[in-house]
């Protein structure tokens, strides 16, 4: 019994020993069990609540409608029309697979479509939406409705989507499209505007506008449970629509030109002299930009891009052409204004001049005689502008052309415009590396040899010339520009309607920079621009108009895409005898009426021959269109103003 | 009114009621309370089925826990090795007759209840280990002959609950045993040869791990592995409890839990939700009162006089505080997911029973303390 209890004894102490150890690690445990909680719900409670929110909150983005872009008279040109689409929610289907299996049928979805849509399901959130297609067909979509008992995870959807009523205005408004990387990566906007089925601007009118004209996204945010089941709505933002903008064109006279363009590559410009205000501008084949908004098919893609005459151009404002003929009014000017000739001096045309043992020739193989600068202007005589060239040089010539706006983008904000080529000594030698010949010159004088051109800066250059020799800022956004030297212009307008002297009064009001140093010199090649178009043996003497009000001036030009051998200048080969790529382009600039101008216009036609043969006719059809509509928009813009 | 019949007791039935510790019994009765407001918030703020059968569960086993305390401290004594061998009788018919539930086969289907006898296992362990090294003396504890019979007694209940499959029960019932063979001075270096026996065993059991069993582990070292498999759990949880902060979401408002993000949130995860709703406050408040029931029955093993009832209430106290740390450590992400309810607040009827009873024998210890045992 003693040595049970001594046993006991020591059995008791070791037990108490032994247990201090595990209340030991025990006080140890505790600690770091509230160390925990304490890291977690203090310290780290701030990035949990995120989670737990994130948990909670599912947000359904939805694209806003874009914004209308109107013409001038309020006729919509990019609008937005009710389209049907099926969206799939890839959580909510039971098996994805079957589901578009069923829908294979349902919509003649082909493999390659399911392919890319599980491809694009695979890199988004399972309760995302997945756009199936974004443009059914109403008996597509009364077809879903009635099978949608059976196609879980599918929701047919009413949506608002891009449409563009008129094919004539595709280059200038653009098209919009799916968001690419490029996209988010320039357009800093985007961010967060990831919602299905947001379309963004790609070129013209919608891509420079698109931070304005998108929108602000919409969303609806709801409280989800653990498998995507939605339980409560928590908010709702309908987004805002894009705002609407009112562009300068003229819907009419676009639709009207286009005709005219019809089986021709080419552009035509009109612009306001005095406002900058681009009234059309379109550019020949056209392409229906409406494919874009839902994706191109592989097939019209290849079609668009293998034409031969290059649909998605805009040849307006892209297209580069060696301004030809229609160069000699700045020749003049430039020649004019730096004291190189007297308008009176003549020189004789031969038909060609010799330099360097060089021959340059005229368009007229027999000459002009003895023309002064009027007449050369006129009947667009080469040798006198090879001679006034020679004498002016390159460098004055470009000088002149730039402050026309000529080598610079007309436009602001127009991703695929051209800054072109205006040549000098300078930029040969930096841009080719080689130095300036004097041959160049006088290739340069009548626009040929290095010059690139658009034709929107043709129609600036002769708005220019028309206003008088001041410079303006086209816009194609009627808010663009300071309006208030409009309204000057406009309260004047009236008066120096009536009073020709007022004119020259009135325009030195305005804050226009002048492009002259003599007005004088302006005047004169206007007057010689009314002959080249009005008087017999003037070039677009054919093209003329003669009603009164109507009467316009002008001026030809016919740009070469290569140079003639001696050999073909023999044989005097017809234009429409070359391959359609080796026939001249045919230009043609004028304003519009004569007297008072108000427009100036810039035609070209790709390939199209001569500049009085091809392109003057088109230019007088609208001429005569524009002057018909112009009580109309002045009217517009009155009520307009008063509004 | 309970009257022991075959011991005869000098101590009044007054006696007998003052000497219970009522502060242990406050702490078990909040502990109650507490879970019926989490049971209620887990049925998504309604009085439904789990709201009312665990409160049914609590008054039934909490008038068991007194029933228990009044049986002399010389009945569990003697009827220890009885009740050891019946749960282990009943572990051996799960085996062939028992409920299979999500893979693991652990109940038997009494009719009216579902038992799980595993749990009893966990106090039928220690009780039955207490007795045995209250009746061996302190020379003879490091001899081969009596390391073997606990040895033996501990890896039966063992095995078949880890065939069940069930691991974290299985871990418990170890746990509880091998308390008592450490408390009964076995010698360091036994635990050291056992230790390297198991990790040197390691590899071999592993590959006998179910593969969603590999994957807890794996999920445990490394929770963003698999974040939407099986780490979701844990990750859901520790959202859960971050996401409470200092004071929680409040009563009803644990989103994690009524958006169905938790698992398991009524058993292994009911320290997750209260968590979420009362914060930082709460959570370290049951951690508290959890604390203080361990401090009683350290308390109560101290203020005995023989071994068997120090054995068992030191051991139970440990095996009760494992229970707590390890289901709190796996839903803060310390320990892997292993299946372990909390003590009292978890919903399941057979842990309820098997803690009560548990902890009616430390009751019942105080109550006799000062009965000669044997």
């Amino acid at each position: 019994m003693i040595s049970y209890r001594s046993g006991g004894e020591n059995k008791i102490r070791l037990l108490g020993r032994r247990m201090f150890i595990i209340s030991a690690a025990k006080v140890v445990i505790v600690t770091g069990i509230i160390g925990r909680l304490i890291s977690l719900q203090i310290n780290e409670s701030r990035k949990y609540k995120t989670l737990s929110d994130k948990n909670r909150f599912r947000e359904w983005k939805f694209a806003p409608p874009r914004g209308i872009i109107k013409d001038f008279f309020g006729n919509e040109i990019a609008s937005n029309k009710q389209v049907y689409q099926l969206h799939v929610i890839p959580e909510n289907a039971e098996n994805i697979e079957s589901l578009f299996f069923r829908l294979k049928t349902i919509l003649n979805l082909s493999d390659k479509d399911i392919f890319h849509l599980k491809r694009k399901i695979a890199t988004q959130k399972p309760w995302d939406p997945i756009i199936v297609s974004d443009n059914l067909t109403w008996s597509e979509f009364s077809k879903i409705n009635l099978f949608l008992h059976e196609l879980q995870g599918v929701e047919p959807i009413v949506s608002v989507a891009r449409v563009y009523n008129e094919e004539s205005s595709s280059h200038v408004i653009g098209y919009v499209s799916k968001i690419s990387e490029r996209d988010l990566k320039n357009k800093n906007y985007l961010k967060n505007m990831n919602a299905a089925g947001m379309r963004v601007g790609k070129t013209g009118l919608e891509n420079k506008l698109d931070a304005e004209v998108i929108g602000s996204i919409g969303y609806k945010r709801y409280e989800v449970n653990a498998y995507g089941k939605r339980i409560k709505e928590i908010s709702i933002d309908q987004g805002r629509p894009g705002k609407t903008f009112h562009t300068t064109l003229d819907l009419d006279i676009q639709k009207y030109s286009q005709e005219l363009l019809k089986e021709k590559a080419g552009s035509i410009c009109v612009m306001d002299i005095y406002r900058g205000d681009i009234i059309t501008m379109v550019s020949s084949p056209t392409f229906d930009s409406n494919k874009f908004v839902h994706g191109i098919n592989t097939k019209d893609w290849k079609k668009l891009i293998n034409h031969r005459d290059k649909p998605l151009v805009n040849k307006s404002i892209s297209g580069l052409y060696p301004p030809g003929s229609t160069i000699k009014t700045l020749v003049a000017i430039s020649a004019l204004e730096n004291d190189i000739v007297s308008p009176k001096k003549s020189y004789n045309c031969t038909g060609f001049i010799e330099l360097y043992g060089e021959k340059f020739h005229c368009w007229k193989k027999k000459g002009h005689g003895y023309c002064n600068m009027r007449t050369a202007i006129k009947e667009s005589c080469d040798v006198y502008f090879y001679e006034v060239s020679r004498q002016l040089g390159v460098d004055r010539l470009s000088e002149t052309a730039k402050k026309f706006g000529l080598g610079k983008n007309v436009l602001d904000g127009f991703v695929e415009e051209k800054k072109g080529v205006v040549p000098n000594t300078n930029w040969k030698k930096t841009v080719v590396g080689k130095n300036w010949y004097l041959g160049e010159t006088l290739h340069s004088g009548i626009g040929q040899g290095y010059w690139q051109t658009t034709p929107l800066q043709l129609a600036l250059m002769t708005a220019q010339i028309a206003n008088g020799g001041y410079k303006i800022k086209p816009r194609i956004i009627s808010s663009d520009n300071d309006s208030k030297d409009l309204e000057e212009y406009v309260k004047n307008f009236k008066n120096f309607q009536q009073n020709e002297t007022l004119f020259d009064e009135v325009v030195s009001k305005f804050k226009f920079k002048n492009l002259f140093r003599n007005q004088e010199n302006i005047n004169f090649v206007k007057d010689a621009l009314f002959g080249a178009t009005n008087e017999p043996r003037g070039t677009s003497y054919r093209s003329r108009l003669t009603k009164k009000e109507f009467i316009y001036a002008g001026k030809t030009g016919t740009s070469q895409v290569r140079r003639f051998t001696e050999f073909q200048r023999e044989q005097e080969i017809k234009n429409e005898d070359l391959p359609y790529k080796q026939r001249d382009h045919a230009l043609f600039v004028a304003f519009a009426p004569y007297k008072d101008p108000k427009y100036s216009i810039s035609v070209v036609i790709e390939h199209g021959g001569t500049g009085s043969g091809s392109a003057a006719p088109i230019a007088k059809k609208v001429i005569k269109k524009l002057l018909e509509r112009h009580p109309l928009r002045e009217l517009t813009r009155i009520n307009g103003e008063e509004i | 009114m309970f009257k022991p019949g075959a011991i005869v007791s000098n101590q009044s039935f007054r006696d007998k009621i003052f000497s219970l510790d009522f502060v242990m019994i406050l702490c078990i009765f909040l502990l109650g309370i507490i879970s019926f407001f989490a049971m209620y918030s887990t049925d998504g703020g309604q009085f439904a089925y789990h709201t009312r059968s665990h409160m049914v569960r609590f008054f039934i086993f909490f008038i068991l826990f007194f029933v228990v305390a009044f049986f002399p401290i010389n009945f569990w004594y003697n009827s220890s090795t009885w009740f050891y061998l019946s749960v282990l009788i009943l572990l051996i018919l799960v085996k062939y007759f028992g409920l299979t539930s999500s893979g693991s086969q652990r109940w038997l289907n009494l009719y009216v209840v579902n038992l799980q006898p595993s749990e009893l296992m966990k106090v039928g362990l220690i009780l039955f280990l207490a007795k045995y090294y209250h009746r061996v003396s302190s020379m003879d504890v490091n001899r081969i002959k009596y390391l073997f019979q606990p040895m033996i007694a501990i890896l039966i209940p063992v095995l078949l609950v880890i065939t069940q499959p069930d691991l974290g029960t299985s871990f418990l019932i170890a746990v509880g045993g091998i308390t008592v063979v450490w408390l009964a001075g076995v010698k360091m270096k036994f635990f050291a040869y056992l230790s390297i026996l198991f990790i040197s065993a390691a590899p071999v059991a592993i590959s006998f791990l179910k593969p969603y069993q590999k994957s807890r582990i794996l999920t445990f070292l490394d929770p963003s592995r698999d974040p939407l498999g099986a780490g979701y759990q844990i990750t859901q949880s520790k959202i859960a409890i971050g996401s409470g902060g200092l004071l929680g979401k409040g009563f009803l408002n644990g989103s994690q839990s009524y958006l169905d993000y938790l698992p398991e949130k009524h058993t292994d995860f009911i320290f997750t939700l209260f968590s979420e709703e009362f914060g930082f406050i709460g959570s370290t408040f049951i951690l508290i009162l959890y604390m203080i029931i361990n401090w009683r029955v350290v308390n109560i093993g101290n203020g005995i006089r023989n071994s068997f009832g120090k054995f068992y209430c030191y051991s139970f106290a440990t095996a009760f505080s494992i229970y707590v740390f390890v289901n709190m450590g796996m839903v803060l992400g310390l320990i892997p997911i292993v299946g372990a309810p909390l003590p009292i607040l978890s919903y399941g009827g057979s842990s309820m029973m098997a803690i009560m009873i548990g902890l009616g024998i430390v009751m019942s210890c105080r109550v006799y303390k000062d009965q000669p045992i044997g």
